[in-house]
């Protein structure tokens, strides 16, 4: 379950929904591991508005990856007109002053995309139940006496 | 088909949720071409739009496009397993429509294919439309937007006008019926899928002629939430689906929808239909928050 599943995802009692402690979902005993996938700077480029950063940040800081700073960055910030170290060999003359994505960019695909919660939980702030997460996948099905 | 009043959650589980489970190899062997609305749908939405499968089944729509993102779910953990084997770059995750796992007024679009018709109640399948069109960006919301419009979903349902079909239900049959899915032989996948029809008599009679099983080419091709081996609510004793010692016959719970019905509960559910229309067998319908929903003065 990539990180960025963590920003849209929320406890699924109704009671909770509208409780702001609700949401994120705090991760506990994650397994985290990378799963590579194709880079889509402009995916990266339109999501990141989309984002709740300060639930990423959050969910970032109980997972003990890095610290994010306390704003999202400008996208403004996710391309460079200079070719990165790693691609100026295979960059020609004529793209070379094209927009690249830059480290900040590949660092947001990382996280969000890249980074996956192989096994763990998902407790409810508000209520505090425990969604498993195993193999990759979130189990959300409530039991009856919870729906 | 048992009165309305035995179903509900409890009677789902029975008829709809643990069928699933058990079929669902042989249901996803079934089921990879996407159908062309769906398909459309999603494959002119904006790049880094975010949205919701709701009953993604086998996850036949997460390779459509790769620059959304897309958190797909289903009822049945064994169909989200075969789901997440080719969600890159989506998710797949395990939630019930009626008690779905995600922050209300959120999502881009949302789609719903082959789902509503499983909820045995009206209740319940207006209560799941409106669950649906609570998780999408309201017309009144300018917030965190990629497109600049609103939320919208698309929802397909399986149609009761649906005479040429090989089951041949039409205007005025029983709306509520269970639909056999055959599983034969040991190996679910490997076994070729056979299909039994029923030729209606006169509207309201059913189930009086049963065709021997012939070989069915057209169960990848056909869109439609058909299985190969379907036969309409005749009870297991009078068709032939046993026929074979190890062959097993589930029984799936639908709600066949008539010409309109769908409209009306989208409305009734505090939707607007923008677009609708019947394909091969299914109604569906793009819609959105209607203006004048609850949702309005939601904070």
């Amino acid at each position: 379950m990539k990180i960025l599943t963590l920003n849209f995802v929320t406890c699924a009692r109704k009671a909770c929904k509208a409780s702001p402690a609700a949401f994120p979902l705090r991760p506990r005993e994650a397994e985290l591991e990378i799963v590579e996938q194709d880079i889509n700077p402009l995916f990266v480029r339109n999501v990141l508005p989309r984002l709740e950063w300060d639930a990423l940040r959050e969910v970032c800081g109980e997972l003990g990856l890095q610290q994010l700073p306390s704003t999202a960055p400008s996208p403004d910030d996710l391309f460079t007109t200079t070719p990165a170290a790693a691609d100026t060999a295979m960059a020609d003359a004529a793209d070379a002053h094209e927009p690249r994505p830059s480290q900040l960019l590949r660092d947001l695909h990382t996280l969000l995309l890249e980074t996956t919660m192989r096994s763990g939980k998902l407790v409810c702030g508000n209520c505090g139940h425990e969604y498993a997460v195993k193999e990759g996948i979130a189990n959300f099905l409530l039991p009856s006496h919870l729906v | 088909m048992d009165p309305s009043h035995l179903r509900g959650e409890q009677y789902e589980d029975e008829h709809v949720h643990e069928v699933y489970e058990q079929i669902a190899s042989h249901f996803s062997s079934t089921r990879y071409k996407p159908w062309p609305i769906v398909e459309r749908f999603i494959s002119t939405l904006h790049p880094g739009s975010v949205g919701l499968d709701i009953g993604c089944g086998n996850g036949k729509y997460l390779t459509v496009n790769p620059d959304i993102f897309i958190l797909a779910s289903d009822r049945s953990p064994n169909l989200v397993r075969i789901a997440s084997t080719h969600n890159r770059p989506h998710v797949s995750l395990a939630a019930d429509v009626l008690s779905l796992p995600h922050p209300l007024r959120t999502f881009d679009f949302a789609l719903s294919i082959a789902v509503v018709h499983h909820l045995s109640t009206r209740e319940r399948r207006i209560n799941a439309i409106e669950a649906i069109l609570a998780m999408l960006r309201p017309p009144w919301s300018s917030d965190k937007t990629v497109s600049g419009e609103p939320g919208r979903a698309l929802i397909f349902v399986w149609a009761l006008e649906q005479k040429s079909s090989r089951r041949g239900w039409d205007e005025g049959d029983d709306q509520d019926v269970l639909v056999p899915w055959v599983v034969k032989g040991g190996s679910q996948q490997q076994e070729k899928s056979s299909r039994m029809k029923q030729r209606k008599g006169k509207k309201g009679t059913r189930g009086s002629t049963m065709e021997e099983q012939v070989p069915q080419p057209d169960a990848e091709t056909k869109p439609g939430p058909r299985a190969p081996s379907e036969v309409s609510s005749v009870p297991e004793s009078e068709g032939r689906c046993n026929d074979k010692d190890s062959s097993k016959t589930y029984q799936r719970y639908y709600h066949l929808y008539r010409k309109g019905e769908l409209e009306e509960d989208i409305e009734t559910a505090g939707g607007t239909v923008l677009e609708s229309g019947y394909e091969r067998d299914n109604w569906w319908a793009i819609c959105a928050p209607s203006m004048l929903n609850s949702y309005s003065t939601g904070s």
